[in-house]
């Protein structure tokens, strides 16, 4: 019954409502993130490597900036001979010479300009290397021999430093010559759009020798968070930044606020030397600088993000709210309910536990709410200043990437944008509610 | 940075007495009072920093540190030497070893912990904080303390100007609020207090996106223009340019809490009799206000002020980083990035300073304007 004039009560203010959706919300993807990506995967993919982000764009916006930009750009395009994407048609002639026409055939729905143009190839064959002529061809039915090379076992052709390409379309962005529409004024570069075709045509020179090739059109937005210096999909760190930032910031506010409520209902329960040292403790606590502490132990022990967690509690249980609790369990102790207590021989932790401390749930959990966020914050703090976990995907990680890379001189904003929107939102959340639950549970003291 | 709960408005008990004009006592009084805590928080402040020396050699890291650093220097100190090279292996060992250990002991790493960590201490507090291993001074000293002396005076003009700022600009909207309790800007600055959970870098971060790289009106960081104008106004000019975007990221980041907390305090104080007895004699609005309402307030508010203060100060790595202020927090960054172990103990034990100081001052102004102190006791006299 109580518990329904609370909830019923809550519901008077829309902003804590809007604040319990966004953190079921921010649940929801927490747990969909563990299922779907669990953490040694995501872990793996984060630190990147050879091989792991190769065809992604780097540095690229997420690709539904594409809505709100008058010239679209392109995402990147994969098509690969070995999987079907392109057309391989193997033309056996006489003796030991053979050709394999691969042609790659896509549609381009955009002005901008790709990032790159890529071709994997893959060719097996015993001494003789492949021969490999690459023949573009615009919608508008120009054909450009885009190159001529022998192929090696594994080799890479990257239209952006092909010099040669560069001298023959007459431009120092020769993959965005590809494109370029010979018609447009020269100050407003377009490409055609279209459905453009690349023909290789490889030559092979043994009877078993064969070749594949992949070839990748890297574009310039990609997915739905972008991409980092690193070609790291953000995705990865803003799913992952969700469930770590929570946890981090649940477990830092229960365990300082329960610690501290505890230290505090004994002192003002034991009074004499033990409330004495406490508050000598406090006032220690109070000269010592919490941030250049955990400055400290980051760099001198372990960036760790679980042993952050721990100091940030140990630091944090004598603040200034143990004064708080301790000035309301002095006031609660002289009650008339707590000398019946100790009349029929109540024992000091009977009395303490069952008597003290529910006196301060009400204050207790809205306290607890509201910190939630200052955790949060106080992760993505030490991560700008570097001292982020050095395995996790963190949001916080991902502004000390963009700051450490001048995301905001280069006009880079989504980099930094994304994680801010998103501790924004928690930390809002957090707060609206526990702003609100302040209010509901102490009437007395909010009624102003 | 500091976890920032919600201030629990004081139960108004505090009734100003009537100040008895003998100001030579309360002077006395004021000055005690000031005294005694001057001790007990020159104590506090040894005890914190001899914590501080605990932690950063937790495990006898730094002790390890050194030791490697000592060999390091003897071996590169033989490196040229042809005629030691020429000496028997155990002859060269027993050289090196023997200068290792000279060189140990005149660092008193032979003597247990417990007796050095005494010695640490004594040292910080003396301000004799060691030498760099990395970084220099601007005048190219490898000293420590000239390191942090040339970064303090950046970091206290941005936290001065911003804790006053904060402070005035709090207390108006406090009152102002108070005045218009149950207005529509009332409710937008209760609206906006949760906003105040997110620290001031975070501000920051929009801040200068809006205003140094959309707009263009403002810097991106620094303290002054690159070359710093020689002319006293013109330098002062481009200082107060600088000064704007850390300021009002402080600013947004705590201004609407603070002002919703001190608002209740004072909706707290001016529902007492007191006071609807001073507007019932006729007495001003600003005399009830300013008399009544604002200065048994006042402690209450400066207690609430100095634990922002002290939040603001354990901030400002991350705060002077992100603006790029050459001051105290950004030299801790910039020794973590180093991996100076001296400068980054160095630069704790002068933020433990610099908060112990806060501290005095602001007790020094709670004792001037708490009535008990003035009167001595707690009210008893009247």
């Amino acid at each position: 019954m109580k518990l329904r004039n609370t909830l019923r009560e809550f519901t008077r203010y829309p902003t804590a409502l809007a604040g319990v959706v966004i953190i079921l919300l921010l649940i929801g993807v927490s747990i969909y993130t563990m299922i779907a990506l669990p953490y040694k995967e995501a872990v793996l993919l984060w630190r990147g490597g050879v091989g792991v982000w190769d065809e992604n764009p780097k540095l690229v916006p997420p690709a539904w900036i594409n809505y709100f930009n008058k010239i679209r750009v392109p995402e990147t395009i994969v098509l690969n001979s070995a999987d079907g994407t392109a057309t391989k048609t193997v033309i056996s002639s006489s003796g030991d010479i053979g050709e394999t026409d691969i042609l790659f055939t896509f549609d381009y729905p955009y002005e901008g300009f790709p990032q790159d143009v890529l071709i994997y190839f893959t060719a097996t064959y015993a001494i003789k290397q492949p021969h490999a002529a690459l023949t573009w061809i615009t919608p508008d039915g120009r054909e450009i021999l885009a190159g001529s090379f022998s192929v090696a076992p594994t080799q890479t052709f990257y239209a952006s430093q092909d010099e040669r390409l560069q001298r023959k379309l007459n431009t120092d962005l020769p993959q965005e010559g590809l494109f370029l529409d010979p018609n447009a004024p020269v100050d407003a570069p377009v490409a055609v759009e279209g459905t453009y075709k690349l023909l290789v045509q490889v030559f092979t020179f043994e009877s078993d020798a064969s070749v594949d090739a992949k070839m990748v059109i890297v574009g310039k937005v990609y997915g739905l968070a972008g991409t980092d210096h690193q070609r790291r999909d953000l995705m990865i760190a803003l799913l992952w930044g969700t469930p770590l930032a929570l946890a981090f910031g649940l477990l830092a506010a229960l365990g300082t606020t329960f610690t501290t409520m505890v230290i505090s209902a004994l002192g003002a329960w034991f009074g004499g030397w033990v409330d004495g040292i406490i508050q000598r403790i406090t006032e220690v606590n109070m000269v010592l600088p919490f941030l250049s502490i955990l400055i400290m132990v980051g760099t001198f022990y372990s960036r760790s993000l679980w042993l952050m967690l721990g100091v940030t509690i140990l630091l944090s249980i004598f603040g200034g709210t143990i004064k708080t609790y301790r000035a309301i369990f002095l006031q609660v102790k002289e009650s008339p309910y707590i000398e019946a207590a100790r009349a029929y021989g109540a024992s000091n932790g009977r009395i303490i536990v069952q008597y003290l401390v529910p006196r301060i749930v009400p204050l207790l959990i809205p306290a607890l709410v509201t910190l939630i966020p200052t955790y949060v914050f106080l992760e993505a703090s030490l991560a700008v200043l570097g001292l982020g976990d050095p395995v996790m995907p963190t949001w916080g990680k991902i502004i000390n990437d963009a700051q450490q890379n001048g995301a905001l001189y280069q006009g880079l904003y989504y980099w930094i944008l994304e994680p801010a929107i998103l501790l924004m939102i928690t930390g809002l959340a957090f707060s609206m509610v526990g702003f609100a639950m302040d209010r509901i549970f102490n009437p007395r003291l909010r009624s102003l | 940075m500091s976890a920032e709960p919600i201030i629990i408005p004081p139960v108004a008990e505090p009734v100003p007495q009537k100040k008895k004009k003998t100001s030579n006592s309360t002077l006395s009084r004021v000055l005690k009072y000031s005294g005694v805590r001057l001790v007990i928080l020159f104590f506090t402040v040894v005890v914190g920093i001899y914590l501080t020396v605990l932690i950063a050699n937790m495990g006898g890291y730094v002790d390890t540190i050194r030791r490697a650093e000592i060999r390091e220097n003897v071996n590169a100190g033989h490196r040229g030497d042809r005629s030691f090279q020429l000496l028997p292996q155990a002859e060269r060992d027993r050289i090196q070893a023997e200068e290792i250990s000279i060189l140990e002991e005149e660092l008193g790493l032979n003597k247990p912990f417990m007796v050095r960590s005494f010695g640490y201490v004594i040292n910080a507090l003396s301000l004799n904080l060691g030498y760099a291993e990395r970084m220099n001074s601007d005048s190219g000293s490898r000293q420590v303390r000239l390191i942090i002396l040339e970064r303090l005076p950046a970091t206290l003009v941005l936290f001065a100007t911003a804790d006053l700022i904060l402070f005035f600009s709090a207390i108006f909207i406090a009152l102002f609020l108070s005045r218009r309790y149950g207005s529509i800007l009332d409710k937008v600055i209760i609206g906006l207090a949760p906003v105040s959970t997110a620290p001031g870098w975070f501000f920051g971060i929009f801040l200068i996106l809006i205003f140094a790289a959309l707009l263009g009106i403002l810097p991106f960081g620094g303290m002054v223009d690159a070359p710093p104008p020689s002319n006293a106004f013109l330098y002062a000019l481009s200082l107060a340019k600088h000064l704007i975007l850390p300021v009002l990221s402080m600013s947004v980041a705590h201004v609407a809490l603070n002002a919703y907390n001190w608002r209740t305090f004072f909706l707290i104080y001016s529902s007492e009799d007191y006071v609807e007895m001073a507007k019932a004699k006729g007495l001003s609005s600003r005399d009830v206000e300013r008399r009544y309402i604002l200065r048994p307030t006042l402690p209450t508010i400066l207690t609430s002020f100095s634990l922002l203060i002290i939040g603001l100060w354990t901030g400002a790595p991350i705060f002077e980083t992100v603006f790029n202020w050459p001051g105290l927090g950004r030299a801790t960054f910039q020794a973590i990035g180093l991996y100076d172990t001296p400068v980054i103990v160095g630069t704790t034990i002068i933020f433990a300073y610099l908060l112990a100081i806060t501290v005095f001052l602001l007790e020094f102004a709670y004792a001037l304007v708490d009535p008990r102190v003035k009167v001595g006791g707690e009210g008893s006299k009247a």
